[in-house]
């Protein structure tokens, strides 16, 4: 057994806490969310000359290794400065598209273009009433010839507004919740038919609802096989879901630590109120909390890195996120309450890692969801 | 023992349903539905449709334009507007510097402020936290020096909620800096339009201005505008905080917000071809929260049983302000939970009055977020749980 990382992640990890340092206070974050795309472009080019964009790559798609302890590392560290740079959506969600059902060639296109910082995707697979089920899906992909014709509504398409090009989750054939017949086409984001509405999310990343309406794309743009890709999808998305648990966990051990600190300074009653036994023993609540949080997290990532079988990596997954989900109700909201007033404004860090962790936490399902998922794996 | 309500009260209640189902305006009740916020003018206007049929001030003596009404039906009033989603007064004129006003007023300030309370032709609000006295109030700083005729005011205010509509601002100020804090503390009355008073709004995590920071430099204020004796503003002040704490519990509005709640639930496809509301543990969560909206329902009655025949509420009333605010929050958290990623978009002008753009999911879904983060002031403000905890623990349980 151990649990030590190796030179390697070690210095993955000094890198990313280096750039936060140096290049991601709140206030830089504040500006970055201000501006016109919702993420830094330079900041993004930098990424790929660190060669972060790499690591969700396998070697043998030129990558760093696709280890997912690499990606939680990463994720932690980008969860407590709450980055909003389309990291999940262009390599994980979109990269791991390309990589699980890319053929040669489209692999051999896109994927050096992605690692390079040159091209930003975005996967859009949930729909209005698909609620977190991943084949839930009534966007229709209808065949004529070479051609293919997209129609549907997708929501919570993260990057949607940058993304060059959207990976389009359709059915080809069967009934609306029918595993069988969801097919993944690629489409550009400017093509005729297609609407994008961008907004930015509560945890301040970019996001769209986007309608396809008769898009027209090549049959050669499908990736995969004609209506298998579910289970890749649902690997993709796991591995996704573990990516954002561990970004919830960095976010959380933030905002322990600032609560921590608050209550050591902020003086009412003649003494800081760290000093009432009260709401000490509510921050070692908060305390173990983040630390079940890390363990759960850094078990699934060990258990996607490991040959068990799909269906166990699956129930770590759902574990995983079972688990942070309730711990980002607990930390979270004690956090906002320990603070008082003060961490109910707009100005203050915490109240923007509040709404962070609220996004996180139902994004890719939440606790109940992957409860049940667990029982039923 | 029963909980039946006398044939006079049920006839009250008729009228009362009544009333407010004729004269609750349709389109603020469309609003409150979307949660779309009423401007001020908006509240004003319902606030003069009760005044009008002499029901503004449920809780005030007759003397002074109140109701006359018993403990049960002021509590069938509060449930019946609740039930409809009828905004309250806003407290600040009506529940909270009024009684303050009756109890330690001089008649010639009871002339002057109370009728344009009832009437709501002037707009207050409250200047009693300060960035370093929250929780400890008692520990404010803001100063008033006495100088001819005037109080010269130097200091800050905070979490001033609508301070941006208000006419007056009733504040603690500290007339003496030499005696234990509890006794330096005197009740003023500010205008707000006076020379050397500023105010910076503070953006909540919903994205809305709700509190403000509010500013007096060299600000003169009439001695006349003292309430009762230079000092004693504490004693008064801690009356006025035992009204905040009535009818805090708001049963009647978490019945309305169920009942929300299991209209979305059934609405609300599961993914799986169903709907939430054939989702077993998400129907738990609602049978549970019902369960505890009843058990809170008989605390409130017991309470109210206490005052009719005469006695004071206790400080057994925390427990309605603790476990009111956090169910509330718990509904707030259910709404999310329906809402899933509808609730992601961060949109908050979408649920300002007068949006025009092109609204982005169904219904109310992305303010179910919006909701769930400004609730989180239930349990900070008006004595935050953790000192609702003290006063029960020091002055129930004796500990």
């Amino acid at each position: 057994m151990d649990f030590s990382y190796t030179q390697e992640q070690k210095m993955l990890q000094e890198s990313v806490q280096k750039f936060i340092q140096k290049s991601y206070d709140f206030e830089t974050r504040n500006k970055i969310m201000a501006s016109e795309r919702g993420y830094s472009e330079e900041n993004w080019q930098l990424f790929a000359e660190l060669g972060w964009l790499t690591v969700a790559f396998s070697e043998a798609d030129g990558g760093f290794g696709a280890s997912a302890v690499d990606l939680i590392l990463m994720m932690d560290e980008f969860g407590k400065a709450m980055l909003v740079e389309p990291f999940v959506p262009t390599t994980v969600l979109g990269g791991g598209l390309f990589s699980a059902l890319g053929s040669v060639e489209q692999k051999a296109e896109f994927i050096p273009k992605i690692m390079a910082g040159g091209l930003q995707l975005a996967c859009a697979y949930a729909e209005a009433n698909s609620r977190y089920n991943l084949s839930s899906v009534a966007t229709t992909a209808r065949v004529n010839g070479d051609s293919v014709t997209i129609d549907g509504l997708k929501i919570a398409v993260l990057n949607g507004s940058n993304a060059s090009k959207l990976l389009v989750v359709a059915r080809e054939s069967g009934a609306r919740t029918d595993r069988e017949g969801i097919s993944v086409f690629m489409v550009d984001a400017d093509a005729p038919g297609v609407s994008i509405q961008a907004y930015t999310n509560i945890d301040g990343k970019m996001s769209a609802q986007v309608s396809f309406e008769a898009v027209e794309v090549a049959v050669a743009d499908r990736l995969g096989a004609v209506g298998g890709a579910i289970g890749a999808l649902e690997t993709v998305i796991d591995r996704a879901t573990v990516a954002v648990s561990a970004e919830a966990a960095g976010a959380l051990e933030a905002m322990l630590q600032k609560t921590v600190e608050y209550s050591k300074v902020r003086k009412q009653f003649g003494t800081a109120i760290g000093t009432f036994q009260a709401l000490q023993h509510r921050m070692v609540d908060m305390f173990i909390e983040c630390q079940l949080a890390r363990s759960i997290v850094l078990r699934a990532a060990m258990k996607l890195d490991s040959a068990e079988d799909e269906i166990e990596k699956a129930r770590a997954v759902s574990a995983a996120k079972s688990r942070v989900g309730k711990a980002i109700r607990r930390v979270s909201q004690e956090a906002i309450q320990i603070h008082g007033g003060i961490g109910m404004t707009d100005e203050m860090d915490v109240g923007h890692m509040f709404k962070c962790v609220t996004g996180l936490a139902m994004m890719f399902g939440n606790t109940d969801y992957h409860t049940a998922r667990f029982a039923a794996l | 023992m029963n909980a039946d309500f006398t044939a006079e009260e049920l006839a009250f209640e008729s009228e009362v349903r009544e009333f407010l189902s004729a004269e609750f305006p349709g389109e603020y009740r469309d609003k409150v539905d979307a949660n779309i916020r009423l401007s001020k003018d908006e509240l004003v206007n319902w606030q003069k449709i009760l005044y009008r049929k002499g029901w503004a001030a449920p809780n005030w003596p007759q003397e002074y334009g109140g109701t006359g009404w018993s403990a049960t039906q002021k509590y069938i009033f509060a449930t019946e507007m609740g039930l409809i989603g009828a905004p309250e007064p806003v407290p600040f004129g009506m529940k909270m510097v009024a009684p303050v006003l009756m109890a330690y007023g001089s008649d010639e300030q009871k002339r002057r402020f109370l009728p344009d309370i009832l009437e709501s032709n002037v707009w207050w609000c409250q200047g009693y936290s300060e960035p370093n006295a929250g929780s400890d109030l008692a520990s404010l700083k803001m100063s008033a020096v006495r100088d001819g005729d005037d109080y010269i005011v130097n200091g800050s205010k905070t979490w001033n909620t609508y301070g941006q509509y208000a006419d007056w601002i009733f504040c603690l100020v500290r007339t003496d800096n030499s005696v234990k804090k509890q006794e330096g503390i005197s009740f003023l009355l500010i205008d707000m339009h006076s020379a050397g008073v500023s105010l910076k709004s503070i953006y909540l995590l919903d994205g809305h201005p709700e509190v403000n920071e509010i500013f007096f430099d060299d600000v003169r204020v009439p001695a006349n505008n003292l309430i009762g004796e230079e000092n004693k503003g504490w004693t008064y002040a801690k009356v006025l905080l035992t009204h905040e704490r009535t009818n805090i519990s708001g049963v009647p509005r978490g019945k309305r917000r169920l009942r929300a709640l299991k209209r979305i639930a059934s609405d609300t496809d599961d993914g799986f071809g169903s709907n939430m509301m054939e989702n077993s543990t998400f129907k738990n969560k609602l049978a549970e929260t019902e369960i505890e909206l009843q058990a809170l329902e008989y605390v409130e009655l017991r309470t109210l049983a206490a005052l009719s025949v005469g006695k004071a509420p206790g400080p057994e009333s925390s427990i309605l302000k603790i476990v009111g605010t956090e169910l509330a929050q718990k509904m707030d958290e259910l709404f999310v939970e329906l809402a899933a990623y509808n609730c992601l978009p961060f949109l908050p002008e979408q649920f300002e009055e007068g949006f025009q753009g092109n609204p982005v999911g169904p219904g109310t879904a992305a303010s179910s977020a919006l909701v769930y983060f400004n609730n989180r002031k239930l349990s900070i403000f008006g004595g935050s749980n953790e000192i609702q905890r003290n006063i029960i623990s020091k002055a129930v349980l004796g500990l």
